[in-house]
């Protein structure tokens, strides 16, 4: 499939649920969307375009809440395709991908540890990267830390 | 303990230990090994355990992690030993200076006899300082 | 009734330390429990205080193996922030820097997988002609390794034309090495016994951990960032992708080699190509926005996120190395292995962290502990090596 394909299937299939498509450039592109749909999207890249989970990253933003970005690529193309979500505090969480992409099982571990992201299923949200006696409620990423 | 340290220097035997490195000190320390350099014809061969060894060669940062780590290495050492710190990162953290999983240096939980800097020292360099060593432990022995 | 035996975290067949607990049932192998974190040095925090400038030799040294790498995502995510693009002459010298990279990367590995295995002397020769490679790398970036050339913009320094004809004698003195290797390993049955088999990770396995670099292509996977988002100056020579599809040790060992002879192709043609201009365009601001860059590092794709509020400094840095998610993928790799294989197949992706030593194997029902030196799990592997030696009677 080429990319325009790719595109068109995804603006369709979704429609209203992308809240915001910014293509930076020919090759990266950000699309912004629900924190519930967050699944259905997911699988539907990564099981139907048969896309390649790459990485996410979350950042502790200024506006009163978390962003994650997941990005995905589609093999042989050169687009980078991620889907961000915004995670209003206090309760910041959202449901684990690791049930769909078994890729996400350790960056859903280090995000909950650096940043405090509970992700909702997860099967072992132990740390990952920090020591098992590292402080609770201390997030390295956060802006406050 | 004359007769120990003695023994020492003729053919020290060398276990590497990383505390949280990037590996490039680690490469230079195996490329040590290699027929280029062959540190084995002065007599200092790599071993598989602390409790073989008579001086340990710790690189990296000593990240929170490898604290505990490091210090149990460190006591099976059989002593007398002695411990050289390699690259920058083990003199005080390097470019990864204020980090939050760096509390400490090397030398604030090993006692450490030389410093080889360098970001990553040559394999001469470091075949330069352990031979100072030994000239100093010959000196004290 | 399952025994536990961990690896690590600090074992002298591996380079980092990473704390591998393998749950076995006599000598299979039936979980694989992964503890990473000895190496976490906080990096991604570090370089919301570092300029950009700095921010490029702080990721240098995430990795000292593919020291590169990092620093060509990292001015790749930074380009493509600022929509900016580097002289023609200073892509060729940046291809040229990776690729004599990936040849010393590959080396290196196969010196560590020939020591593991019991053939020191391969160990030896790899690391002797990766020497070669080390003084093209002194001759042209000043360093050994951490080589502080690139910059967002351009190169720091240049390759002088009164080099480039003793660097392409190098690679002529290479090139055989590369095909005595290719032939060891073809044509030793000791090497197909010890590594045709085992370890295979599947293509569904390896699309389903989302693997990259020469842990996916030899399971049939076609990705490599240099074709698939070209970068620097890859698109304007003359080279291949290696995909195989057996999955197995001896593919990834087989994909690695000949990863070797298709770099030192692109080398010979970057310097063949590069015509006299300027190196660096002097970029001294980047504006807000997001910049996503990546680069093929030896051990696979390495991916850079960085955030800019339009200040000198980045307002988040994100950082994936491509054994983060190789190494997951040792979850299914490992099991049915023998004890004496798991370590070559852990070993096999290349795992890029740091060292580790003691073994503890615990008796679950017993409830006693007996340690066992790093020593004593390579000496496991050496006898099997000698036991096949025996058994196809090869003096």
């Amino acid at each position: 499939m080429t990319w325009t394909e790719i595109k068109k299937q995804i603006k369709s299939k979704f429609g209203k649920k992308i809240l915001k498509w910014f293509e930076h450039n020919d090759n990266r592109i950000y699309v912004d969307i629900n924190p519930a749909d967050l699944v259905e999207f997911a699988q539907y890249i990564f099981k139907e375009l048969k896309a390649r989970f790459i990485i996410a990253s979350g950042v502790d933003t200024p506006r009163g809440g978390i962003e994650i970005l997941y990005h995905f690529d589609f093999f042989q193309l050169p687009q980078v395709f991620s889907l961000r979500v915004f995670l209003k505090k206090p309760e910041i969480e959202v449901e684990s991908l690791s049930s769909v992409i078994a890729g996400t099982k350790w960056i859903e571990r280090e995000i909950h540890e650096l940043l405090g992201v509970n992700f909702k299923n997860h099967p072992d949200l132990k740390h990952l990267i920090l020591p098992e006696d590292w402080p609770e409620g201390n997030y390295p990423l956060r802006r406050d830390q | 303990m004359g007769l120990k340290l003695k023994a020492l220097t003729k053919s020290p035997w060398v276990y590497h230990l990383s505390t949280g490195s990037c590996n490039n000190c680690d490469i230079e320390i195996l490329d040590c090994l290699t027929p280029r350099f062959d540190l084995e014809r002065l007599g200092i061969v790599l071993v598989g355990s602390p409790r073989h060894a008579d001086a340990l060669l710790v690189t990296g940062n000593m990240t929170i992690k490898s604290m505990k780590r490091a210090k149990e290495v460190y006591n099976q050492m059989p002593k007398p030993g002695v411990v050289i710190a390699i690259g920058t990162c083990s003199l005080g953290h390097g470019v990864f200076d204020g980090s939050y999983v760096m509390p400490k240096t090397v030398d604030e939980v090993l006692p450490v006899d030389i410093y080889i800097p360098g970001c990553p020292p040559k394999p001469e360099g470091i075949i330069a300082g352990v031979a100072k060593l030994l000239t100093m432990l010959r000196q004290k022995a | 009734m399952s025994e536990i035996i961990p690896i690590g975290p600090y074992h002298p067949l591996q380079e980092e330390p990473e704390f591998f607990k393998l749950h076995v049932e006599g000598e299979r192998v039936i979980k694989l429990d992964i503890e990473i974190g000895y190496n976490h040095r906080g990096i991604e925090k570090l370089a919301e205080s570092k300029s950009w400038d700095q921010v490029v030799f702080l990721v240098e040294r995430i990795c000292g193996i593919c020291s590169t790498s990092h620093p060509a995502a990292s001015i790749n995510a930074m380009e493509d922030l600022g929509g900016i693009e580097a002289p023609e002459r200073a892509q060729y010298i940046r291809t040229i820097i990776c690729e004599l990279e990936r040849v010393h990367s590959h080396l290196l590995w196969l010196g560590l997988a020939g020591h593991f295995i019991g053939y020191n002397t391969v160990w030896m020769w790899a690391w002797k002609y990766r020497e070669i490679v080390c003084d093209v790398l002194e001759k042209v970036t000043g360093n050994r390794q951490s080589y502080a050339m690139f910059k967002a913009g351009g190169v720091r320094r240049d390759i002088l034309e009164d080099d480039i004809p003793w660097i392409l004698k190098k690679m002529d003195e290479l090139k055989p090495s590369i095909d005595m290797f290719l032939g060891a390993v073809s044509d030793d049955p000791v090497i197909h016994a010890r590594t045709k088999g085992v370890g295979i990770l599947t293509k569904q396995q390896a699309i389903d951990y989302c693997v990259v670099g020469p842990t996916a292509r030899p399971s049939g996977i076609a990705i490599d960032v240099r074709k698939d988002d070209p970068y620097f100056a890859y698109d304007w020579v003359d080279w291949d992708i290696v995909v195989l599809e057996e999955g197995d040790v001896f593919a990834k060992t087989a994909c690695r080699i000949l990863e070797m002879k298709e770099s030192v192709k692109i080398i010979e043609q970057c310097l063949e190509k590069m015509k006299p201009g300027i190196i660096d365009l002097h970029i001294t601001e980047l504006p807000a926005g997001e910049g996503i860059g990546r680069a093929e590092a030896p051990r696979g794709e390495v991916y850079h996120y960085c955030l800019s509020d339009g200040s000198n400094f980045p307002a988040r840095y994100k950082v994936r190395a491509p054994s983060y998610t190789n190494i997951l993928s040792n979850e299914v790799a490992c099991e049915g292995q023998t004890v004496a294989d798991a370590a070559l197949v852990l070993a096999a992706v290349d795992p890029c962290y740091c060292c580790t030593e003691r073994i503890v194997i615990v008796d679950d029902d017993n409830n006693s502990e007996k340690v066992i030196s790093g020593n004593d799990l390579i000496k496991l592997s050496h006898n099997k090596t000698e036991k096949i030696i025996k058994e196809l009677g090869i003096k």
